[in-house]
């Protein structure tokens, strides 16, 4: 008799488990979709994101009978489960994978699509599709999902026969974890899935119009070495790259040769320690006054795996006036597009960095380090302590401590990521999940699903603000069903504080649709759904409410009720250059 | 300094690729002048002839997105070094009279264009070329009225640099 579970198993093997695979279907006539599967369990997937759909119902009804070898967790929204999926390809370096059907199955995907490209997070995304009769007739829930993701994916690919499907997912998962890695989308038509060919499995994938420059040029990086050994003040801005490589020991190793001070960017933070003594903090926008005094003051900025974004140089012409800038980058299209680069270095960030540990000049610490230690200690992110409100900054400190910076963190989007970013220090990769490049709400609570299901005995904590929650807060659903002990702690000040924040400071105080006004009981929404839920209304809450919720062995809403006006500083404001940052008054 | 380039992209050639390739130039906000695209010697292989303007940066690039497509094999900015550029002209012009057409027959003779059509009161030419000799071509006729006109935009190849003797440069000065 068959039995039916409400709930797939979560399964954790190795990806190389080769004994699962079914040799039996080898050479033999089989459907698509039992070839889909089975294409997946070769690569190792063993969690996927799944909401199922018409055009899909042949795939789920084979990830059914595979059930044993591939958990399908099954979001309540097709975008949070992008979303989930990209947490936990942070998390753990592999990459995600996700199934949807076809038409708004597809069409919700776009944001969650978008913002792992943005961020270099390998995702597959397999997206249903009608027949391929039917293609181009407006059939029922059709869309050209190719079409649509083409702009905010690294490749993309229609599968027209069943005979393709083992070769386009074999491809599809090789392009999206390598080189810069990114989201490759497969469309699906249903008959592909019905329709039998002869399964085989290419063992090597080649792609003679994909092949990423994984080592760097020998010539420069031995004028990359030249010139930090040249420089006087030589300065390490450290980006996403080098947590996507696996970079962070190489790293730590040049460090420790050269005692260059360290930044990291937004998307970096972990892959050098934030308590370690040379590092600066994070640079930009929200950025500490040190890390962009420095980027103004240094003579050579070494650039591994960042991308100079418009949030971390501010105005572009007075970025950096003193300094030549080396970068080492494995996307060439990433070196020379937004500044003139005097050391540019093509290649994986661990190879490149691998290589210059080999032939760098140890440096001693100088005048500049010296310049920068005294500096530390006055340019660092600081807030005024209140206990009349609760200071937000402060649940962050509180977060932190109690943590002991141990834990796995998400965040929405909006001040509260700014806060995370500035007062959470960490001394990992891999454990910081939060929206950078396309800075999407809504974000952080799936994050921090993913995140969980790849570390089921991690502390994972979601930083929300009460905007950005309510964007994805259905997940609560998922959280309790595979009773996933997220944690989210809500930073509540009743608005979206950063668009109010900047309403404040270059719009008059004009509140434009910014004050959310009804609130709801965020500890109730956690309840209805069977999770817990927490509320501090005072600061003298603040602990004993993180102290509940942390200990709480299933999923829990903490909601904090913060300074309604708090602001986000020091701040550089758009268009301005990094020396001309604005700080809380106070200061 | 904005200069006139031409990009020669060897593209696999299936379903979708021009898309992409149009789809990445209108995203990154590059200018185009024309885009020509067919198969090459090799039948999974297609060449798209980009020509372009920009300064340094921006053609940077463009050839470093475009070689980013997974699609794209190789990415030639063919104005650095010799080559040869054509482009095929079919243009239709007013001849009320036969004292006119006449007149425009002379322009087609020096140009070495062709009549590939003709009737009572129009003629069409074809004209192959450089940009510029199309656009002087184009000068010549417009007084007479041009009724139609379809340009392929430029395809061009390297030349080999085996010596002076392979440079029949006679016939690309030609009118």
């Amino acid at each position: 008799m068959a039995t039916t579970t409400t709930v797939q198993p979560i399964i954790t093997r190795p990806a190389s488990d080769r004994s699962i695979w079914r040799r039996d279907m080898e050479g033999k006539e089989c459907t698509g979709a039992e070839i889909f599967v089975e294409s997946l369990v070769r690569e190792g997937v063993d969690l996927m994101f799944g909401y199922p759909g018409g055009v899909v119902l042949k795939i789920f009804d084979e990830l059914y009978a595979r059930r044993n070898q591939i958990s399908v967790i099954t979001p309540r929204h097709e975008q949070a489960g992008v979303h989930a999926a990209d947490g936990w390809a942070k998390a753990t370096g592999r990459v995600g994978t996700v199934i949807v059907t076809s038409g708004p199955g597809a069409t919700n995907t776009i944001t969650g699509i978008a913002t792992a490209q943005m961020d270099s997070v390998p995702l597959v995304v397999f997206t249903g599709q009608v027949s391929r009769e039917l293609i181009g007739s407006d059939a029922f829930q059709e869309t050209d999902a190719i079409g649509i993701t083409r702009p905010i994916v690294k490749h993309s690919y229609l599968i027209e026969s069943p005979a393709d499907v083992a070769k386009i997912v074999r491809q599809a998962y090789y392009i999206a974890g390598t080189g810069r890695p990114g989201v490759v989308v497969v469309d699906i038509p249903k008959n592909v899935t019905t329709e039998k060919a002869v399964f085989e499995w290419p063992e090597t994938v080649s792609i003679r119009g994909y092949k990423p420059t994984v080592e760097g040029h020998p010539k420069s990086i031995q004028r990359l070495a030249d010139a930090i050994a040249q420089a006087e003040r030589p300065y390490l801005y450290v980006g996403g790259g080098v947590v996507l490589a696996n970079a962070s020991e190489e790293l730590m190793e040049l460090v420790n040769k050269t005692h260059i001070p360290v930044t990291t960017t937004l998307m970096a933070l972990g892959a050098f320690p934030g308590t370690h003594p040379l590092f600066v903090g994070m640079p930009g926008m929200h950025g500490s006054k040190l890390a962009n005094i420095a980027f103004q003051e240094c003579d050579l900025i070494v650039s591994i795996g960042a991308r100079f974004d418009d949030r971390v140089t501010g105005k572009l012409s007075a970025f950096a006036p003193k300094a030549k800038i080396a970068h080492v980058d494995v996307d060439p299209s990433s070196i020379k597009k937004n500044v003139k680069v005097d050391y540019p270095v093509v290649g994986d960030a661990k190879w490149v960095l691998q290589e210059l540990n080999k032939i760098i000049k140890p440096r001693q610490p100088n005048e500049w380090n010296r310049t920068i230690a005294e500096m530390k200690k006055t340019h660092w992110f600081k807030y005024k302590p209140s206990t009349s409100v609760i200071r937000p900054q402060y649940v962050v400190e509180k977060i932190y401590e109690m943590t002991k910076g141990e834990a796995i963190i998400s965040s929405e989007v909006g001040q509260m990521q700014m806060w995370a970013a500035q007062y959470y220090k960490f001394d990992r990769p891999r454990r910081w999940l939060t929206s950078g490049g396309l800075g999407t709400m809504g974000y952080g609570f799936p994050a921090a699903i993913g995140a969980q299901l790849a570390f089921p005995e991690a502390l994972v904590i979601d930083i929300a603000g009460d905007g950005s929650i309510q964007m994805n807060i259905q997940e609560l659903t998922t959280v309790v069903q595979h009773n996933l002990p997220v944690k989210v702690a809500i930073l509540n000040n009743g608005f979206l504080g950063m668009v109010r924040q900047w309403q404040e400071l270059f719009y008059q105080r004009h509140y434009s649709s910014t004050c959310l006004g009804n609130i709801p009981n965020f500890a109730k929404i956690a309840e209805a759904y069977g999770a817990k839920g927490l509320t501090a209304r005072t600061h003298e809450e603040v602990v004993p409410v993180l102290e509940e919720g942390l200990a709480y062995p299933g999923p829990a809403f903490m909601d904090f009720l913060t300074n309604p006006e708090e602001n986000v500083f020091p701040m550089v404001p758009a268009g301005k250059a990094l020396d001309e940052m604005q700080d809380e008054e106070w200061a | 300094m904005n200069r006139r380039h031409i990009i020669s992209v060897l593209v696999e050639n299936h379903f979708g690729v021009l898309a992409r390739i149009s789809s990445l130039i209108a995203g990154r906000g590059f200018n185009i002048d024309s885009l020509s695209v067919g198969e090459t010697e090799d039948p999974t292989i297609s060449r798209m002839t980009i020509v372009t303007r920009g300064d340094e940066r921006i053609i940077e690039q463009i050839t470093k997105q475009l070689n980013r497509l997974i699609d794209v094999i190789k990415v030639t900015d063919m104005t650095e070094s010799p080559h040869v550029e054509r482009e095929l002209l079919l243009v239709k012009v007013a001849t009320p009279t036969a004292q006119v057409r006449s007149e425009v027959v002379q322009v087609v003779d020096v140009f070495r264009a062709k009549v590939v059509d003709i009737s009572a009161t129009t003629i069409t030419v074809e004209v192959t070329g450089d940009q510029d000799k199309i656009d002087a071509f184009v000068e010549m006729l417009g007084p007479f009225g041009i009724k139609e006109m379809a340009r392929t935009g430029a395809v061009a190849m390297g030349r080999e640099r085996t010596g002076r003797a392979n440079r029949v440069t006679s016939e690309t000065r030609a009118a």
